[in-house]
């Protein structure tokens, strides 16, 4: 039989305001333990939460990225748990009323991902084993997070993948979050369950714990989804159940079942008043969400006519795709500039998390006059090319690389002269060419292009050489 | 009786002189300095607090650097405060830098603040002269001061009676005089109970007049910081000092209404005081003639007395019991010995540790409190419980709302007994529940309330009444307060004969 795998996300998100949630401490990451602390996110006895409004803002901002209506009247709750991360011995949080509900995210394959809801709560701290000794850092404890929980409408890993990156882009992209996921400014809790394929019921489900990268989500999932559909098929039964992922072994193994579970005893937190959310305020809001990515990329493809590849590549992260619709604007093909973009400018470029930040020594405006000047035929694409190359390797402006006289190309007598020196100087070149190898032309036309310092038109001299030679 | 006395003009009352008033004026008028007074109150806490067993943890040294600062503004001629030198105390669950702020609990042994509660840094701002913290129900848990891991309170009138509770060291130490007043907190009925004990004030705030950041909480929802004085315009003074909006409580509003020293002795012609059936049933006789002779009174001074029911009284006592423990078992959890205060010096594992250091920390009382509020809240109990409780938490709201519209203050016992001998109240934990049924509706629906001495019964032990108002209505209140209190102070009032006589 073939079995279907069911799935829904919780994602928490740390939300990158400057201040925590409930006080005025810093929420950077890092620092020496309990540095970041004050008595209100220690929780000493007699101090009051304050709740920081900032980060309501935040909230709803990723509300209205993800579809979400946002409640007019919301209230925050404790969910009471003892853990020694956890000072006041309840994290307080959103039961009943979430600041955002009903939204959803939609995939290329244009399902739409139902977000349940969106809350706000606040992060605990954290426990540093050494040496047989525990300690608690609470540097992290009352940092602010969003809590994106998602019906059970994922139906396969890829779906899962596509989901979390989506919404690490969105995030971005409103600026709520980096998203980190090995700083833990991200992570997933991930139900899963199967089914066999067509069927319309939802299996029992468990739930693994606190995946902090994607890769390691999707290969839980994938393990997961195997152990549950081996359990069936040899007659056995899924129990419901809370699990950890080990990335050494890729194996799950449980944490507690469901009998275990924790009562929060969820109420109201009676030292935070109602939080009312305005019309207005709501659509001030809505002014400050930028174009997200899956709208880009549907212009980039439809009205700029970027291949599909293409166009995905530069929405990937929000400063290239700012840096390419600066650089493109007034061009004539703005798939120049993304050509440049994700074939020059991203070769230099190491990993991810650079491309995230996008530190190059090249202006958008710099790209944009270098394309400006091919436009209007004042250079020709190889002198470009090379031109950026410069540009990058050194951080200099386009007027300082490019000359009056670079510009125009060669008149005809020049370009005459070199492609005789051309042939004059490659006398194996020629031979090969003249045994049909028709290929080693190109060494000749490199030698013009070269000592021309690419000013020459390659096709123009590629048609003399032949000329020179027949 | 007096109110016939008074209304023949057969006596003619002098205005009831405020202590704090008399401080001030006896230190501007360089009577005595602030260190002689302040040395006065510590002598006196040596020589009588082994009996009352007020103060758990006096704070001398500060009190006299306090009292050195404020001689130095007087002989530099600098205006001081009202409350400037004035000796007085604070409830032990009321937190205060560098000094060991325990709630009378284990679990708080060797607990030293790192910060000021907002009231005390008001009053010590004013250069308030902090003689030490005094005793309470363990986390305000009580109504006898006998939770206390120190031991209670004893009443100044009678020390085999106790204090009362929670607050029962402030009020064992104003109405035995070895402070001028004190800062109690009220979740049930904790600084009303005790003040009608000792004969003296005590007033319960509106919530959120008065910021509680920095009040060790037992039920926030409930909890309100208020003063124990010996004189009406004491607590109003002390009341509009410490009515301010602070940014620290989300909660707080501060004082939306006058100020209520403003009003005090307004004439109160026409003023309607209602009295509530429900309130008069079930009350030892003596404490409800004392009520009623009240209502005397106060028709002799022109007001106007009104009957009506509050029939939603009878749920107060379980929707308090219910909803206070559930807060209390969340606020109580933050005591795991990792952080401060006790830690059990043997055990496993953190989980180990926890369990008996919160087994070892707590007393009774405070489990039998977590105990309940964790099982109203548990996942299949929460409707039956907590959420009914919450509704009717509505309905007394609702209740008091119409019934301002009928009266401008509500007359009511306080207690419905005088203070209990001492040891009667641990026996029975359900009686003494019982004992907050005046008190608790005023907690659940947020009002103000001043307990004032309305009379002593056969033993002599003092009886008090509350005057209970519409929220932010403490003026008003406060102003009923005091011509009851001026029109009988004589008969109704009675310094203990301990302590310093000013």
């Amino acid at each position: 039989m073939k079995y279907e795998l069911v799935s829904g996300l919780e994602t928490h998100v740390e939300l990158s305001t400057n201040t925590k949630i409930f006080c005025s401490c810093t929420t950077a990451f890092g620092g020496e333990p309990n540095t970041h602390c004050c008595p209100v996110c220690i929780g000493l006895p007699g101090t009051l939460p304050k709740l920081n409004r900032e980060v309501v803002k935040y909230a709803i901002r990723a509300g209205l990225a993800t579809n979400c209506e946002i409640s007019r009247i919301s209230k925050m709750d404790r969910k009471n748990y003892c853990y020694p991360d956890l000072p006041k011995a309840y994290q307080i949080s959103q039961y009943d009323m979430p600041l955002c509900k009903n939204g959803y995210i939609e995939l290329s394959n244009g399902r739409k991902i139902r977000i349940n809801r969106i809350h706000i709560e606040e992060d605990a701290g954290k426990l540093i084993h050494q040496r047989g000794d525990t300690y608690v850092d609470y540097n992290r404890g009352g940092v602010p997070l969003i809590e994106i929980v998602t019906e059970p409408d994922i139906r396969s890993i890829d779906e899962a993948k596509e989901y979390v990156e989506k919404l690490q882009l969105i995030m971005r992209y409103i600026g709520v979050s980096d998203c980190k996921m090995q700083e833990g400014s991200m992570r997933c809790d991930v139900n899963i369950s199967v089914r066999p394929k067509g069927s319309s019921e939802f299996g029992t489900r468990t739930e693994i714990k606190n995946m902090n990268s994607i890769t390691f989500m999707t290969k839980a999932m994938e393990y997961e989804f195997e152990r549950q559909v081996d359990l069936i098929e040899s007659g056995g039964e899924v129990v419901q159940e809370t699990l950890r992922y080990d990335d050494v072994t890729n194996t799950t193994s449980s944490m507690r079942g469901k009998e275990d579970a924790n009562d929060y005893r969820y109420f109201r937190d009676p030292d935070l008043v109602t939080i009312s959310v305005t019309d207005s305020e709501v659509e001030e809001l809505e002014k400050t969400i930028p174009e997200l990515p899956g709208e880009k990329f549907e212009r980039y493809v439809e009205e700029l006519g970027i291949p599909e590849n293409d166009a995905a590549l530069l929405v990937k992260y929000r400063k290239v795709a700012e840096f390419f619709e600066k650089a493109s604007q007034g061009t004539a093909n703005p798939r120049t500039a993304a050509n440049f973009i994700i074939g020059q400018i991203f070769r230099t470029i190491e990993n991810e998390s650079a491309k995230e930040e996008f530190n190059i020594s090249v202006s958008a405006e710099d790209l944009r006059e270098l394309i400006l000047m091919l436009d209007s035929k004042k250079i020709r694409m190889n002198l470009a090319k090379a031109t950026l190359d410069k540009m990058l390797g050194t951080g200099k402006k386009v007027s300082e690389l490019i000359s009056e006289k670079d510009m125009g190309g060669l008149d005809e007598a020049a370009a005459r002269k070199l492609c005789q020196e051309a042939v004059e100087k490659n006398p194996n070149a020629v031979a090969d060419y003249k045994n049909g190898k028709e290929k080693a032309i190109k060494a000749m036309v490199g030698y013009v292009m070269k000592n021309s310092r690419g000013k020459a038109d390659a096709v123009a001299a590629e048609n003399i050489i032949k000329e020179l030679i027949k | 009786m007096v109110y016939t006395l008074l209304k023949k003009g057969l006596i003619t009352v002098a205005e009831v002189k405020s202590k704090i008033k008399a401080v001030n004026e006896m230190l501007k008028n360089k009577e005595i300095t602030c260190t002689e007074l302040t040395q006065q109150y510590l002598k006196s806490i040596e020589d009588t607090n082994a009996s009352l067993n007020a103060y758990v943890n006096v704070t001398g040294e500060t009190a006299l650097e306090t009292a050195k600062a404020v001689d130095d503004k007087i002989s530099r001629g600098e205006e001081i405060s009202l409350l400037a030198g004035v000796p007085m105390t604070l409830k032990d669950n009321i937190s205060t830098d560098g000094i060991e702020t325990t709630c009378c609990s284990k679990i708080l042994q060797g607990y030293k603040p790192i910060y000021n509660a907002t009231v005390w840094n008001i009053l010590k701002n004013k250069d308030a002269v902090l003689l030490g913290k005094t005793n309470m129900d363990e986390f305000a848990m009580g109504s006898s001061c006998e939770t206390s891991v120190f031991g209670g309170a004893k009443n100044p009138h009678n020390i085999n009676h106790v204090a009362g509770g929670s607050s029962g060291g402030v009020a064992s130490a104003v109405g035995g005089n070895i402070a001028v007043y004190g800062l109690g907190s009220d979740t049930g009925g904790s600084i009303r109970q005790p003040a009608s004990f000792c004969g003296i004030v005590g007033l319960k705030p509106t919530y959120g007049s008065v910021s509680r950041y920095g009040l060790i909480a037992y039920a926030s929802s409930f909890d309100q910081i208020g003063p124990i004085t010996t004189t009406v315009e004491d607590t109003a003074i002390v009341y509009d000092a410490i009515s301010e909006y602070d940014v620290m409580d989300s909660t707080s509003q501060g004082n939306r209404g006058v100020k209520t020293c403003d009003t005090l002795k307004k004439d109160i012609k026409g003023m309607k005081i209602g009295i509530a059936k429900e309130y008069l049933e079930g009350i030892r006789d003596d404490v409800r003639e004392a009520v009623l002779n009240a209502c005397k009174v106060y028709e002799s001074l022109g007001a106007e007395i009104v009957h009506f029911e509050l029939s939603a009284l009878k749920y107060a006592l379980p929707v308090y019991y219910i909803l206070a423990c559930a807060e209390a078992s969340s606020n109580l959890g933050r005591y795991d010995g990792i952080r401060y205060g006790y830690k059990t010096p043997v055990y496993k594992d953190v989980n180990d540790m926890v369990c008996r250091t919160r087994s070892e920390g707590f007393g009774s009382e405070v489990k039998r409190r977590i105990m309940l509020g964790t099982y109203v809240l548990s996942a299949g109990y929460y409707d039956a419980y907590y959420k009914k409780a919450q509704n009717l938490r509505g309905t007394i709201v609702r209740e008091f709302k119409n019934a301002f519209e009928k009266a401008d203050v509500i007359l009511a016992p306080t207690v419905p007994m005088t203070a209990f001998e001492v040891g009667k109240a641990v026996s029975d934990p359900i009686e003494t529940y019982l004992t907050d049924i005046c008190t608790v509706p005023m907690n659940i629906a947020g009002l103000p309330a001043v307990s004032v001495p309305c009379g002593f019964n056969a033993k002599g032990m003092p009886i008090g009444m509350q005057l209970i108002g519409n929220t932010f209505d403490e003026a008003t209140v406060l102003n009923a307060a005091w011509q009851f209190e001026n029109a009988t102070h004589d008969t109704m009032f009675r310094s203990a004969e301990m302590g310093v006589r000013l």
